[in-house]
């Protein structure tokens, strides 16, 4: 038996300390305890942002509970599969309770997630040595969308068939194949019984397993170069030569479990108060026509993707077609997400964190989050929201004041990519401090 | 048991061999992957459900629509009046594909009023966009509100805002690349059949 060679000392005596000892010796339990929580050192400066990364973590855990107890009772089948949701929110014991913790845990993830990903995009966490942490990532995120997609459709109202329609058309714009595809995909020549069915199978165990396995990925790249932090400082480079262990580093158990147990309470209290007070969240979270049966003759006059999608839906919208074909706009909203990706290879930068950042690399970071956000109010409001330009303008006029803006906007987004390795390596970046601050 | 022999190995053999295997491993898992790739196209009862629908056009009142369901999908049958008709020919200038050069239809529905009967308009009511289905909007001008003042009277897809006319021709700069799809049908006296070209 291995305990010769493993250091059992620290134990509590009696039967707790003995089963831990017959659990070690067949299994690397106090050696994963340490890798990923006692002696996983992070940097002690973490702030505000570094909350979400646990957050997505709980949210994937609810969201998987509360999915398990909702299979129980949803049946994917076309004819039955609306009364079945109906069912759940009125005559399931506290049915209602556990599908607005999951269609609220659905809008919740993606808040967490982006605001998770923009702490990244901020501090420079997607750096050398960091990529394939970003990598993971962004196929998380994809991952995440398509798990949302397929879910959308499962309550089969009017908004999810309509929005499922509309997905798949993307795919039937690719040129040659399209068209094969989005039948593939759907399984009929309309969304239908057989989408219905096959769609529950990837939101209820195709995806959730390669969402599991992406976490796992995530974490374990993470922990095998460490946490980045606010000041984008390497704390490895400063040990204790006594110990090796970080300077600036503190074990992640006890501190930071308990801080984020902080952040979990905080947390909880938002989620419950949209649970229980605002679970539509005025028609963002559970958009009103879902809440009719899905017809396939009729679309609803206004429709709109859910919040989480509208950013790139306004880009899909705003590219007009060309060549007789709706693949560009497609493209655009493709790459839009792709592009993702290529940020650690598009950033030259020296310094990581925004802190130690020039003025230009602020001004495009700024100019990227404010065109997300109007792309995002964009996709969910019709084109004629800020009605027309003049009829006399030469080139633009009677357009859509929203399309011209979105198209603007469009473009914002992918210079921030396209131009990062010019407006990063040029800038006036600040001294980075040897350690980390505050 | 001991270690992989290393001693008097050919190395370009071994990793022939490693390729070879590796290669008809990877043929194996590819030829496992058709039956489960194949098994997501549609049925054979999603390809038996595709039988003709028959419609009595003397129900269709003037100026009114009727949608019936072909395939799954919507198809629209509008009563045009004269007015209709008369305002497509000057629509022309604001289409993408007036002539329905690249738009799909049968061939005796090539044609200015895109349809075998100038009084039925016969159309898959499925935006050649993404594949919504556009609400009618035959109101004409400031009536039609949000549409604007100069607008003709046709169809307005509520997903991404295309814009057809009364004879489902796509007008220009919309994202909608052709004309809406028109479905074989045949029509005998007041008996309509979609679906098939003969009645």
């Amino acid at each position: 038996m291995a305990s010769a060679s493993k250091n059992h000392d620290n134990l509590p005596g009696g039967i707790v300390g003995k089963t831990i000892i017959w659990v070690d010796d067949r299994f690397p339990l106090l050696e994963n305890w340490k890798t990923h929580l006692a002696e996983y050192y992070a940097p002690k400066n973490f702030n505000f942002w570094y909350y979400f990364g646990s957050l997505a973590l709980l949210v994937l855990v609810l969201q998987i509970v509360t999915g398990i107890f909702l299979t129980m009772n949803y049946k994917p089948d076309a004819a039955l599969a609306f009364a079945s949701v109906e069912y759940i929110m009125r005559d399931v014991p506290y049915g209602w309770l556990i599908r607005y913790m999951h269609s609220t845990g659905a809008s919740m993830f993606f808040i967490v997630v982006y605001l998770h990903m923009f702490r990244g995009l901020m501090y420079g966490s997607y750096r050398k040595p960091r990529e394939l942490i970003w990598i993971f990532g962004c196929l998380i995120y994809l991952c995440l969308m398509a798990e949302a997609f397929f879910g959308y459709l499962l309550p089969w109202g009017q908004m999810s068939y309509w929005g499922a329609q509309v997905i798949i058309n993307l795919f039937a714009t690719v040129p040659f194949i399209g068209e094969d595809l989005a039948v593939w995909i759907r399984g009929d020549f309309n969304v239908g019984d057989a989408t219905l069915n096959r769609f529950f199978a990837f939101h209820v165990i195709a995806l959730p397993l390669v969402l599991l396995g992406l976490v796992a990925a995530h974490i374990l790249a993470l922990h095998e170069v460490g946490s980045n932090n606010p000041d984008g400082v390497e704390i490895k480079q400063n040990k204790d030569p006594k110990t090796g262990i970080p300077l600036d580093g503190i074990p992640f158990h006890p501190y930071y479990t308990v801080k984020d147990i902080v952040g979990v309470v905080v947390f909880l209290m938002v989620f419950t108060v949209i649970v229980f007070f605002m679970p539509e969240m005025g028609g963002y979270f559970l958009e009103y026509n879902n809440f009719i049966p899905a017809d396939p003759l009729k679309t609803p006059a206004h429709i709109a993707p859910v919040w989480y999608f509208t950013p790139f839906y306004a880009m899909l919208r705003a590219v007009p077609s060309m060549f007789g074909s709706q693949f560009p706009g497609v493209a655009v909203m493709g790459a839009a997400t792709l592009i993702l990706f290529a940020l650690p290879w598009l950033d030259r930068g020296k310094v990581k964190s925004v802190r130690y950042r020039g003025p230009v690399y602020k001004a495009w970071l700024a100019a990227f989050v404010v065109s997300f956000l109007i792309l995002g109010y964009l996709g969910v409001v019709p084109t004629t929201v800020w009605g027309q330009l003049p009829k006399g303008l030469p080139l633009l006029g009677g357009m859509d004041t929203a399309t011209l803006v979105a198209r603007v906007l469009t473009i914002v987004y992918f210079l921030f990519f396209i131009l990062m390795p010019w407006y990063t390596k040029n800038d006036k970046e600040l001294p980075v401090p040897e350690r980390v601050t505050s | 048991m001991s270690a992989i022999v290393e001693e008097g190995v050919d190395p370009k053999k071994r990793r022939l061999l490693t390729i070879a295997t590796a290669a008809v491993g990877a043929a194996g898992a590819a030829s496992v992957a058709v039956p489960f790739l194949f098994s997501m196209k549609p049925s054979a009862r999603a390809l038996a459900a595709g039988a003709a629908v028959e419609v009595d056009l003397s129900l269709v009142e003037l100026g009114q629509q009727v949608t019936v369901e072909w395939r799954g999908a919507p198809v629209w049958i509008l009563h045009r009046t004269p007015e209709m008709i008369a305002q497509l020919e000057k629509n022309d200038g604001f289409l993408a594909d007036p002539q329905s050069a690249a738009s799909k239809q049968p061939e005796y529905a090539k044609n200015a009023h895109r349809s075998r009967d100038p009084k039925f308009l016969v159309v898959k009511g499925v935006c050649t966009h993404l594949g919504c289905s556009p609400t009618k909007r035959s109101e004409i001008g400031a009536a039609a509100g949000d549409l604007g003042a100069d607008w003709p009277g046709g169809y307005f897809c509520p997903c991404h805002q295309s814009k057809f006319d009364l004879s489902g021709r796509v007008f220009k700069g919309m994202p909608a690349p052709t004309n809406l799809e028109i479905p074989p049908y045949a029509i005998a006296g007041t008996r309509l059949v979609v679906g098939d070209d003969k009645a």
